[in-house]
C-alpha cells in the first residue's frame, strides 16, 4: 500500500471526504517523511509544523461539523512553497544569505489565496538564490540532492520543491519558472512541473528575478493534481498589474477528453541535436509514439529563432535581475554589513557579501547589457529576438495544438559537473527558455527511465490554453503509466 | 532674442553685453487621495513610517499598480499646457541607489512621456510671452532623508533617518524648453504655473511643503551668439523667490567669469538662502548613467482619444483666459487681474462680490486692504470671516458715499475679525459720512478760528490753502466728515 | 569579438564590492557569455519591434482608493537599524541622482 504521503492530492481529497483519514494523519505521514529523509535531500530551508498542525485541525474540524461538502478541493493537502514566496510572518530568503532574517510582513497572493482554502503548509523550499540556476547548487544554504539518486542534481531553480514532492515530503508544491526552473527539475525528480501562461498566475509576492519571465508553477504527482492545483492558485489579482484580467477557470473539467484528432507539433532539430542525452531522446520519441497510437498526430513544425532564444534570455533576465535586485541594500530589511563608514561602502559591502556567484555573474551582466552605449547592443537587440520567437510560436500553433520536445537535453547530472562552467549549465535550459520568452504555457511530465533516472516530457500549448496542454498530458501520462518511484523512498515502510 | 531689456549686461567695464538663457524642470506632487503605485494615503505631515505598505517599503515580491486618478490629473495638466496627449506612453524604469528609494530604481517615464510639446503663456512687464514645454511625465516620489549629528548638513552628518512616508507619491515632473531670458521670466513663468495648477486642482503646489520643487538650468552667452554657453544645473530653492534671486545671482556669477576671461564649468549648483548665493556641490566629468529600461511590471498607457476630449472639454477656466476676462469685463487693471485671477478661491470671491458692487471698487479693496488683513493674520481667503458680501457692502457704501476711505478701512478691518455684517459696522462705530451741513457748520467755523494762515492764504486767492482746512475739520469729526461736502462749507463761509 | 568590459565600472554601477579573484573571474566569464549573448545580434532586423511584455496589455490602472497600510511596528520590524520611528543608515555623503 502506498503511504498517506506518496498519495496524490485528489486521491487524498476523496479519503478526507470519505472520513477514511484526517488531515492530521496526512500531516503526520508527511511529517514523518521528512524526518526520515530531509537529512539527506536537503528540501526545505524552513519547516512551519506549528503552523501546519492549526490548519490541518482546522480542516478536520470542518468535516467533523459535516462541511465536506463545502470543502475546498486542496483542503488538508499538504503543500511546500518555494521560498521565493513570501509567506506572512514565516521567514523568506529567496535562498540567498542577503535574506537569512527577512520575515515577510504580507503574503503572496498564490498562497493567500491556498491558505484561504484550507491549505496545510509544511515548510519553505530550498532553491538556487533568487531562483537563479538549474542545479540548486547557488543555494546559499546547501544544494539539495536528487531523491533518485543522492548524488545528482534536483535540477533548479525549485529543486527543493520538486524533490519534495518526488520523495513524499510535501504531496504538492509551488515554485516558480523563469527559464525553466519549474519543468526542468519536475524532470529530474519525475514529478509533473506545470508552467502555466504569464500572467495566469498573479506574481504579486513572488521574489522578482526577471519580472517579465518569471512565471509561478505547481508541482504534483500527477496531471490532475496539477489542474487542481492551478484551479485554486490562477486568475485575476487587482495587485498584479500584469495579471491576465480573466477570473480562474476550472481546469479539471475536460481533462480526461483524450487526444484524438489533437495535432501535436515536433521540432525536428531538438530531438536530433548534438548533446542531447540518447536514452532522453528514446523515451521522448516513444511517447510520441504513444501519442499517435492515442489518435493524435505528430507532425514537425519550425521555431526558427529558437536558437537564439537563449542568447536573448541571458540578456533580459540579467538585465531585469540587474534592477529587481537592486533593492536588497542594507536600509530596510535583510542582512547589513557592519562598520561601513558611509551608506554606499554599506550597500556595496552588504550586496558584496550577501549575494552568491551566480546572482553577482547576473547583476554585473545585466548591469552591463543595461549601460550607456550597449543598450541598443544587447537588451534592445534581445527584446527583439523575443519578438521573433513570439512570432514563431504563433506561426506554430497555426499548425499544431500543442509542441513536444524533451523538457531538457539531459536526466540529472551530477553535483559539482557544470557549477565551473555557466554556459554548460545555462544550456540545460534550451527546451524551456523559449515558453518563457513567449508567456505560453508548458507542462513537464515523466515519460519514463533512461539510466535510472526519470526523463521529462515537455508540452508546450497556445497562450491561455493550459486547458488543452493539461489534457493531452493527461492522455499521455495514462497511456504511459509512470509507475517508477525513487529508491530513496520505495526502501521505506508505507 | 538679444532684447537689451532682458539681458544681464552690459558688464561696466567692458562692451559685451550678455543673455541668460534659463530652462526650468518642476517636479510637483499630485494630491490624490493614495500614492502613485499602492494604496498607502498620500499625506502630507504623518508621524514617520505611518504611511507604508510592502509595495512603498519596496519589499520583496511587491508589484507597482498605477493610480488612475493621477494619470487623469496629468492627461488634464498636459492639456492644460496645450501638450499633446502621447496616444502610447510607457515607464520606464531609472536606476540609481539612494536609501531614499525603496527600490534603488525610480519608476518615471523617459522616451516616450504621456505629454508633449506645450507652452506657458506669462506675461513680464505687460509683454506676452510663450514658454515651451518639452514634456510633463509622470514619476513616483522619494521618502525623505534626516541628516543627523553634527551639522545636520549632508557633509559633515554622523547618520542619516529615512521616513518613506513620500515615497512612491504621484510626481508629474514638467520640463520647459530654455525659452526663458530672466530671472523675472522665470518667476513669472513659475507663477503662471502654480496658478495654472491650482486652476486645475490637482496639487496644492506648496513649494514650502515641497509639493513643489524647482531646478532651473542657467546659462549665458555673449548676444547674437548662436550656441547655448555652459550650463549650470541650480537645486534647492525654496520659493518663487529664491528661484528668481538664485538665477540672479547666478546669473552675475557667471557674466562675471565671462567677463573675466573665464570659463563656465557644467555643475550642479546649491543655492543658499540666508547668503543668497551658490556653491558648487559636484561638477559632471562623469554623466549619470541610470540604465533606463521598460518597467516590466507595468503596461503602456494609451489614453482613449475620446476621454482625453472629454477632459478638455471639462478643464476649468485657466489663469491667463480668466485675466484676460477680468480685465475686459470687468475693466480691472492688469496688475490687479493677475493677482485675483491667479487663485480659483480670490478669481471666485472677486466675482461674486463684484456681481452686485463696482468690480474696480471690489478689485481694489480685495488685492489692497484685504490682502493685506489676510497676511498680517496669516491666513488663506478660504479661512477668513469676511465672505464676498462684504465686499459688496463695502463697495456699494463707498460708491454712494455713505463712508469714506478711512471709514470703510475701519469698517473692513473690524468686519474681518468679527464677521459681521459691513452695513451692522458701519452703524454700531458710526462710521458714515456726516453730509449735514448744520451739523458741520460749527466744527468749520472752529477749524476756520483757529487757523488764520491758511485762511488769509486762500482768501489771498491760493486756492490749495483749502486743503490745510480740510485736513484738521476731517480730524475733528474722527473722519466721518464728508469730504466734499466740508470743501463745499468751507468754501461759503470764507467766501463770505 | 570578445568585448572588453570595464568590471570595475560595471561594479561600481551595481554597488558590489567584489574580491580580486572575482573581478577576474567575472571579467572572463562575462565575456564569454556575452560572446554568445552577442548572437542576439545576427536576427534582429531594425524593422523587428522590441517586445517587453509577453502578453500585451495597456492603461492597466487601480482607482485612487486608500488600502491597507502597515502598522509603524510591523513596517520596522526587518529594519537592520531604526531610530525615533526611521530606518537607520550610516552617513550620506554625495548625492548620486540627478532628479
Ligand atoms: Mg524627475
Ligand atoms: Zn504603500
Amino acid at each position: 500500500m502506498t503511504a498517506l504521503c506518496d498519495r496524490t492530492g485528489h486521491d487524498l481529497a476523496a479519503a478526507l471526504r470519505a472520513g477514511e483519514v484526517s488531515a492530521a494523519e496526512i500531516l503526520a505521514a508527511t511529517t514523518a517523511r521528512i524526518e526520515a529523509v530531509d537529512a539527506r535531500v536537503g528540501a526545505f530551508l524552513t519547516r512551519t509544523g506549528d503552523l501546519a498542525a492549526r490548519q490541518a485541525a482546522t480542516v478536520d474540524a470542518r468535516l467533523a461539523a459535516g462541511e465536506a461538502a463545502a470543502l475546498p478541493a486542496v483542503a488538508g493537502i499538504p503543500l511546500a512553497l518555494k521560498d521565493v514566496l513570501t509567506t506572512r510572518g514565516v521567514r523568506t530568503t529567496a535562498g540567498s544569505r542577503i535574506l537569512e532574517p527577512y520575515v515577510p510582513p504580507y503574503d503572496c497572493t498564490a498562497w493567500e489565496r491556498l491558505a484561504a482554502a484550507g491549505s496545510v503548509l509544511v515548510g519553505k523550499t530550498n532553491c538556487d538564490e533568487f531562483a537563479m540556476g538549474s542545479s540548486n547548487e547557488n543555494s546559499a544554504y546547501a544544494p539539495v540532492r536528487n531523491p533518485w539518486n543522492l548524488d545528482t542534481v534536483p535540477g533548479g531553480s525549485s529543486g527543493g520543491s520538486a524533490a519534495a514532492v518526488a520523495a513524499g515530503e510535501a504531496v504538492w508544491a509551488l515554485g516558480t519558472d523563469t527559464g525553466g526552473s519549474v519543468r526542468q527539475p519536475a524532470a529530474l525528480c519525475g514529478v509533473v512541473g506545470l508552467k502555466p501562461t504569464y500572467g495566469l498566475v498573479s506574481r504579486y509576492g513572488l521574489i522578482a528575478f526577471a519580472s517579465s519571465l518569471d512565471h509561478v508553477g505547481t508541482f504534483t504527482r500527477d496531471v490532475r493534481d496539477a489542474a487542481t492545483l492551478l484551479s485554486a492558485i490562477a486568475g485575476h489579482d487587482p495587485r498584479d498589474a500584469t495579471s491576465l484580467p480573466e477570473p480562474a477557470g476550472d481546469y479539471v473539467r475536460g481533462l480526461e477528453d483524450g487526444v484524438r484528432g489533437l495535432r501535436v507539433g515536433v521540432v525536428e532539430e531538438w530531438l536530433s541535436m548534438e548533446g542531447i542525452q540518447p536514452g532522453v531522446r528514446d523515451a521522448v520519441s516513444a511517447a510520441l509514439d504513444r501519442l499517435e497510437g492515442l489518435g493524435a498526430s505528430v507532425v514537425p513544425v519550425r521555431l526558427p529563432h529558437a536558437d537564439y532564444a537563449l542568447s536573448a534570455y541571458y540578456l533580459i533576465a540579467p538585465a531585469e535581475c540587474s534592477s529587481n535586485l537592486a533593492r536588497y541594500d542594507g536600509v530596510r530589511y535583510g542582512a547589513r554589513a557592519a562598520g561601513a563608514a558611509d551608506v554606499v561602502e554599506m550597500n556595496a559591502r552588504t550586496r558584496g557579501a550577501g549575494f552568491g556567484d551566480e546572482v553577482k555573474r547576473r547583476i554585473m551582466l545585466g548591469t552591463y547589457a543595461l549601460s550607456a552605449g550597449y543598450y541598443d547592443a544587447y537588451y534592445g537587440q534581445a527584446q527583439k529576438v523575443r519578438t521573433l520567437v513570439i512570432r514563431d510560436f504563433e506561426a506554430a500553433f497555426g499548425q499544431v495544438d500543442v509542441i513536444a520536445s524533451p523538457t531538457s537535453p539531459t536526466t540529472a547530472f551530477r553535483l559539482g559537473e557544470r557549477t565551473g562552467d555557466p554556459l554548460a549549465m545555462y544550456l540545460s535550459d534550451i527546451f524551456t527558455i523559449p515558453a518563457n520568452l513567449a508567456g505560453v504555457p508548458g507542462i513537464s511530465i515523466p515519460c519514463g527511465l533512461a539510466d535510472g533516472l526519470p526523463v521529462g516530457f515537455q508540452l508546450m500549448g497556445r497562450l491561455r490554453d493550459e486547458a488543452t496542454v493539461l489534457r493531452a498530458a493527461r492522455a499521455l501520462e495514462d497511456a504511459i503509466g509512470f509507475a517508477a518511484r525513487p529508491p530513496l523512498v520505495a526502501g521505506l515502510p508505507a | 532674442m538679444g532684447d537689451a531689456a532682458t539681458t544681464a549686461g552690459p558688464v561696466a567695464g567692458t562692451d559685451t553685453a550678455y543673455e541668460t538663457v534659463i530652462g526650468l524642470e518642476c517636479h510637483v506632487e499630485l494630491s490624490t487621495r493614495t500614492k502613485m503605485f499602492c494604496g498607502c494615503r498620500n499625506e502630507f505631515g504623518a508621524p514617520p513610517n505611518t504611511n507604508v505598505c510592502p509595495v512603498c517599503l519596496g519589499h520583496p515580491g511587491t508589484l507597482p499598480v498605477p493610480n488612475e486618478r493621477a494619470i487623469e490629473s496629468i492627461v488634464r495638466i498636459g492639456l492644460a499646457f496645450d501638450c499633446e496627449i502621447a496616444p502610447h506612453s510607457l515607464f520606464h524604469r531609472k536606476n540609481y541607489f539612494y536609501p531614499d528609494m525603496p527600490k534603488n530604481f525610480q519608476i518615471s517615464q523617459y522616451d516616450l512621456p504621456i505629454c508633449v510639446g506645450g507652452h506657458l503663456d506669462v506675461e513680464v512687464d505687460g509683454e506676452g510671452r510663450r514658454i515651451g514645454i518639452t514634456r510633463v511625465h509622470m514619476e513616483e516620489d522619494t521618502g525623505k532623508t534626516t541628516h543627523a549629528g553634527a551639522t545636520g548638513r549632508i557633509a559633515g552628518a554622523d547618520y542619516a533617518l529615512e521616513d518613506y512616508n513620500r515615497a512612491g507619491v504621484p510626481l508629474v515632473e514638467i520640463v520647459s524648453e530654455p525659452d526663458l531670458r530672466s530671472p523675472a521670466e522665470a518667476r513669472a513663468y513659475l507663477t503662471e504655473l502654480r496658478a495654472t495648477l491650482l486652476a486645475l486642482g490637482v496639487s496644492d503646489v506648496r513649494m514650502e511643503e515641497g509639493s513643489l520643487r524647482c531646478d532651473a538650468n542657467i546659462s549665458v552667452r555673449p548676444v547674437g551668439h548662436p550656441e547655448f554657453g555652459t550650463k549650470v544645473e541650480i537645486k534647492n530653492m525654496n520659493s518663487i523667490r529664491s528661484v528668481e534671486r538664485a538665477l540672479r545671482h547666478e546669473q552675475e556669477r557667471q557674466v562675471g567669469v565671462l567677463a573675466g576671461g573665464g570659463r563656465v564649468v557644467q555643475e550642479t549648483r546649491h543655492f543658499d538662502e540666508t547668503t543668497g548665493t551658490t556653491t558648487s556641490m559636484r561638477s559632471k566629468e562623469e554623466a549619470f548613467d541610470y540604465r533606463y529600461f521598460p518597467e516590466p511590471d507595468l503596461s503602456p498607457l494609451e489614453p482613449d482619444p475620446a476621454w482625453v476630449e472629454r477632459l478638455r472639454a471639462e478643464l476649468p477656466e485657466l489663469p491667463a483666459a480668466r485675466r484676460r476676462r477680468f480685465e475686459q469685463r470687468y475693466a480691472v487693471p492688469p496688475a490687479q487681474a493677475a493677482t485675483l485671477a491667479a487663485d480659483h478661491a480670490w478669481a471666485a470671491f472677486f466675482e461674486e462680490a463684484a456681481a452686485g458692487a463696482d468690480p474696480r471698487l471690489v478689485a481694489n479693496w480685495m488685492t489692497g486692504d484685504l490682502a493685506g488683513l489676510l497676511n498680517e493674520a496669516g491666513i488663506e481667503l478660504a479661512g477668513a470671516k469676511v465672505g464676498p458680501r462684504h465686499l459688496t457692502a463695502l463697495a456699494r457704501l463707498l460708491a454712494d458715499g455713505t463712508i469714506s476711505s478711512a471709514g470703510a478701512k475701519a469698517a473692513l478691518a473690524e468686519a474681518f475679525a468679527t464677521g459681521e455684517a459691513i452695513e451692522a459696522v458701519v452703524r454700531a462705530r458710526g462710521l458714515a459720512q456726516v453730509s449735514d451741513e448744520g451739523a458741520l457748520t460749527a466744527v468749520v467755523d472752529e477749524v476756520i478760528a483757529e487757523n488764520p494762515g491758511p485762511v488769509e492764504q486762500f482768501r489771498g486767492g491760493k486756492e490749495g490753502a483749502l486743503n490745510a482746512l480740510i485736513g484738521p475739520v476731517m480730524k475733528k469729526t474722527g473722519g466721518s466728515a464728508n469730504p466734499q461736502v466740508v470743501r463745499d462749507l468751507l468754501r461759503a463761509r470764507l467766501s463770505r | 569579438m570578445t568585448p572588453t568590459i570595464d568590471v570595475d565600472h560595471v561594479a561600481r554601477l551595481a554597488r558590489l564590492v567584489l574580491t580580486d579573484e572575482e573581478r577576474e573571474r567575472f571579467g572572463r566569464q562575462l565575456a564569454l557569455i556575452l560572446e554568445h549573448a552577442d548572437r542576439v545580434r545576427e536576427v534582429a532586423a531594425a524593422d523587428v519591434p522590441p517586445t517587453s511584455h509577453p502578453i500585451p496589455r495597456a492603461n492597466v490602472l487601480r482607482a485612487d482608493e486608500p488600502g491597507p497600510s502597515l502598522s509603524h511596528e510591523d513596517a520596522l520590524a526587518n529594519a537592520p537599524e531604526a531610530e525615533a520611528g526611521m530606518f537607520r543608515v550610516p552617513p550620506i555623503t554625495e548625492r548620486e541622482e540627478e532628479g
